[in-house]
């Protein structure tokens, strides 16, 4: 019977059902992991009942393995490629393929309703097979993927008869200039979120009205450079009830018929809470936009290269709501402040560069920071990408603001010292992990020492992220890190002075990581052979694109690129010829 | 790739490395018609001299481009520029001085490498090349005294051939013997006053210019931290505003100006500048900035509409040459026609 105090219930009287109901208000990926390892029958439940399954590595486990392990699976969320494959320092070949997951589950009996996958190499022929396996298919989301066409997208569009969300972020998609969008029959009309912002080609104006005009649902609207003016004001029009709308070509005469309807059309869009688009923009036209401003919450003009500073202050300034900003640092230190008076409910602020590499022409400092910390006290994420930073801007910034989750700062010329005493930028980022004790993901850059990463060893405990580039003067500096950060999931470091002692020092924590990667360090193949030796549950892989083969490389020589991954089926059997598996 | 599985294979190959390769770029292995532009130029410059004069106001075939002088290209390069420049005198001259000489100085040593072959072929000599450093993709972070190693570790799997359009600088420059066109750089209608970077950093070419240029000029692939899409997205929607926007000012001569090396192009308006020193030191200032070195972005603009001029500048004047390419495709010095 109990044991214990009577205020113990012994769970297990419980009958399956009522815990898997109680279950079901467990959502959290962690927290149904750390269910299911309470106890067998607990461990049963929960993986009968699980539908949702994030892979933040695709090659952490295969297609078989998790089928075997959730067969309720309803939902899965995949991630390729290592994050530094967004700056080219990842071959294209290098993997990630979704074939093989589609076409396992195609054959099993799992009803898969919902995909998203990040960096991932997308064919048309896994997305004809998607579109075709699984019936009840719901929700497509593709973030800077590749490998796919317009094609693919068609056969999404024909088959998947209950398709609510078909989303496109960012992906290198080949356009065949087919007629995707007509291929949503005429009985699709369970559109929610439809977005192909990221397609460069021309789109069937009228399969879209129409599309629109079916879809009663439809929430989110995300056009492409393609859609002009008219179409949009006509689409408004049939959609008022957007709450998320992208524009396409935002071009037209202020005096024109069009604008006007479009500024009618406007009005009535009054759930319209989240604006993006504008990659053709004529300024004069920005203020038909300013009566749905006060609703905003997210604002993203980062690619919005025809707006200058003065008409985004202009425009921003009717934003009172804005929770979250997107914008070209075209908008300048004093656009800046005027976001900091205006938008005091700003959490989340990306400042990207309109001129990558002329960091002498990047037109925020560190004064637009400042400003903005002083402004906006509930910021908490930060994409800051500027010419030049002080260690005082960045203690004052850490005082402003103690609730940074994300702080990613990116002075565009690297190895920058603070400008006003030459000294490296370890103080003002020490602040920042000192200050911000909610700080999960990290990315640095400047002039820096070891002792920044002694700071963040010692500070940053709750840091699962941490960009390093061109930083450090020795292994201490990695190591600092690796002993602090308890907590620390993924570290991605290229041209630092990081070696082999840094490197196995303390080999186990790298099955307590989700991936390693260095490049353009000290660290020689040796050492990494070494690694896989000892740990068989990594996967060291070399990217070496020289051409040479393994035999000819001596353990003494430097390895230019290591991606490590802690995984539980061994070597991948995709890898090109210039990935070597240790 | 060797390692087949499930038809992936199949499907990467076709549907990932063009589109990769594509990347909305259009780069291509070309051989670059250095050599024979230039030696169209000769054969056709003198007798297609009248046919210029009269067209003087046709400008928009023009193209401005600046010569990169290299210091330490293989022998044959050596050979290949010689042959081609003629007269010229290592020294590096002042190439903006309104001279009508047409003198193209410090172009011997001319980064081209790729001037009759595409990419690939060139990446074999490149041990032999201290100074030039190509990857498709970006640029490479070396520091001076590495720069003998860096061809190996910038190796990347493919080389579109993009690189060679940067390179034949010199051979270009080689028509300014022919120059004695009155040719003007074509204008370029747009009003925006500054290019956003074109590049795709996958396209860039990086030519380690290591004649003495300050060693401090790093290269750096990867940096800054921004996504591919967004850079190529920027790009092209800069160019895409510029014929938005409309009404250029009533004398705005806009011009684009690339840089060998640079990762995107920038544009000048002419009509701000009365002399071609003006021109060049604003250049110069322009890409001074630029301590990402040189990297030959030629196509990562995309292509270019024939009414488009660019000018090509280099981070130091005496190391660079400014030059153009004219209604005919030719590429010009800088400085021999009157700034009228």
């Amino acid at each position: 019977m109990f044991w214990g105090s009577r205020k113990t219930i012994n769970m297990n009287y419980f009958p399956d059902e009522v815990l898997e109901h109680v279950f079901d208000f467990i959502t959290s990926h962690k927290d149904r992991n750390s269910v299911s390892l309470v106890c067998k029958s607990w461990y049963k439940i929960e993986k009968y009942s699980r539908q949702r399954v994030f892979l933040g590595n695709c090659y952490s486990i295969s297609p078989e393995r998790l089928i075997a392990r959730f067969p309720g699976l309803k939902s899965l969320t995949l991630k390729g490629k290592p994050h530094f494959a967004d700056f080219n320092l990842v071959p294209d070949d290098w993997g990630g393929f979704l074939y093989p997951w589609i076409k396992a589950m195609g054959k099993s009996r799992i009803g898969l309703e919902e995909l998203k996958l990040k960096r991932m190499v997308v064919s048309d022929e896994s997305l004809e097979l998607l579109s075709k396996s699984f019936p009840n298919f719901k929700s497509l989301v593709l973030v800077s993927c590749e490998g796919f066409t317009t094609d693919g997208l068609a056969a999404i569009a024909a088959n998947c008869r209950f398709l609510r969300e078909l989303d496109l972020q960012e992906n290198e998609v080949e356009d065949h200039r087919g007629h995707w969008l007509s291929c949503f029959p005429e009985s699709c009309t369970s559109l929610v979120s439809l977005n192909f912002a990221c397609l460069k080609g021309e789109i069937n104006l009228a399969s879209l009205e129409r599309l629109v005009t079916r879809s009663p649902n439809l929430k989110s609207l995300r056009l492409n450079r393609a859609v002009p003016f008219d179409t949009l004001q006509r689409l408004l029009i049939r959609a008022p009830q957007l709450v998320d709308l992208g524009t396409g070509s935002y071009v037209n005469d202020p005096s024109s018929e069009a604008y006007k309807k479009f500024k009618a059309a406007i009005q009535s869009c009054n759930s319209i809470r989240s604006l993006s688009g504008f990659l053709e923009v004529a300024p004069r036209c920005m203020s038909a936009i300013y009566p749905i401003c006060e609703n905003l919450t997210f604002l993203n003009l980062s690619y919005a290269a025809g707006l200058q500073s003065n008409e985004l202050t202009k425009l921003i300034q009717h934003c009172r709501k804005l929770q979250r900003l997107w914008i070209l640092d075209c908008i300048g230190d004093k656009g800046l402040g005027v976001v900091a008076s205006a938008c005091k409910e700003l959490q989340e602020l990306r400042v990207f560069p309109s001129d990558p590499f002329d960091a002498g022409n990047a037109a925020v400092t560190e004064e637009g920071l400042v400003l903005v910390s002083a402004g906006c006290p509930k910021l908490n994420s930060l994409l800051y990408f500027c010419q030049r930073m002080t260690n005082a801007a960045l203690i004052t910034v850490a005082k402003n603001c103690t609730n940074f989750i994300r702080f990613r700062l990116c002075i565009l010329d690297p190895i920058k010292p603070d400008p006003v005493t030459n000294q490296p930028l370890d103080e003002g980022f020490g602040a920042i992990v000192r200050s911000c004790k909610g700080l999960k993901r990290l990315s640095l850059s400047g002039l820096l020492t070891d002792q920044v990463f002694y700071y963040i060893g010692m500070y940053a405990k709750k840091l699962e992220m941490l960009s390093i580039a061109f930083a450090g003067d020795s292994d201490k500096g990695m190591l600092y890190v690796l002993n602090g950060c308890k907590k620390l999931r993924k570290l991605e470091i290229r041209d630092c002075p990081f070696g082999d002692a840094a490197l196995l020092e303390d080999m186990g924590k790298y099955e307590t990581m989700r991936s390693l990667w260095m490049s353009t360090c000290e660290v020689t193949l040796g050492a990494c052979k070494m690694l896989a030796k000892k740990m068989p549950n990594l996967n060291i892989e070399i990217i070496n694109e020289n051409e040479q083969t393994e035999s000819n490389l001596d353990d003494n020589q430097k390895v230019d690129k290591m991606y490590l991954y802690r995984t539980l089926v061994g070597h991948r059997e995709d890898a090109p010829e210039f990935v070597w598996l240790l | 790739m060797s390692s087949p599985l499930l038809g992936v294979e199949e499907e990467v190959q076709s549907n990932v490395s063009s589109p990769s390769v594509d990347c909305g770029l259009g780069l291509k292995e070309r051989n670059y018609l250095g050599l024979s532009d230039c030696s169209s130029v000769d054969s056709s410059g003198v007798s297609s001299l009248p046919d210029n004069n009269k067209n003087n106001l046709n400008l928009k075939a023009t193209e401005l481009r600046l010569g990169l002088p290299g210091s330490q290209s293989p022998k044959r390069e050596t050979e290949l520029c010689l042959l081609n420049l003629g007269k010229l005198d290592e020294k590096p001259l002042l190439p903006l001085l309104p001279s009508k000489d047409g003198i193209c100085s410090s172009s011997q040593k001319n980064v081209v490498t790729g001037n009759k072959r595409g990419f690939s072929d060139t990446m074999d000599g490149f041990s032999e090349v201290k100074g030039y450093v190509y990857t498709q993709k970006s640029w490479m972070l070396r520091e001076a005294g590495s720069d003998s190693e860096s061809p190996q570790s910038v190796g990347h799997g493919k080389y579109p051939g993009n690189s060679g359009v940067n390179v034949i600088l010199s051979v270009r420059s080689l028509g300014a013997q022919a120059s004695v066109k009155k040719e003007e750089p074509a204008n370029v209608l747009q009003k925006q006053p500054r290019a956003t970077n074109g590049t795709n950093l996958k396209q860039t070419d990086i030519a380690n210019n290591k004649s003495g240029a300050p060693a401090s000029r790093a290269q750096v692939v990867g940096w800054p931290p921004v996504r591919s899409f967004r850079a190529k997205t920027l790009a092209s929607s800069s160019k895409n505003n510029d014929e938005v926007d409309g009404e250029p000012g009533p004398a705005a001569l806009f011009v684009k100006v690339s840089m060998d090396g640079a990762p995107y192009l920038r544009k000048v308006d002419l009509s701000t500048y009365s002399t071609y020193r003006e021109l060049s030191s604003a250049l110069e200032k322009m890409f001074s900035c630029f301590t990402l070195g040189q990297c030959g972005s030629h196509g990562a603009a995309g292509k270019e509409i024939l009414s488009q001029s660019k000018l090509k500048d280099l981070l130091h004047v005496s190391e660079y040459v400014l030059t153009y390419k004219d209604k005919d495709g030719d590429w010009m010095l800088v400085g021999d026609v009157t700034w009228e």
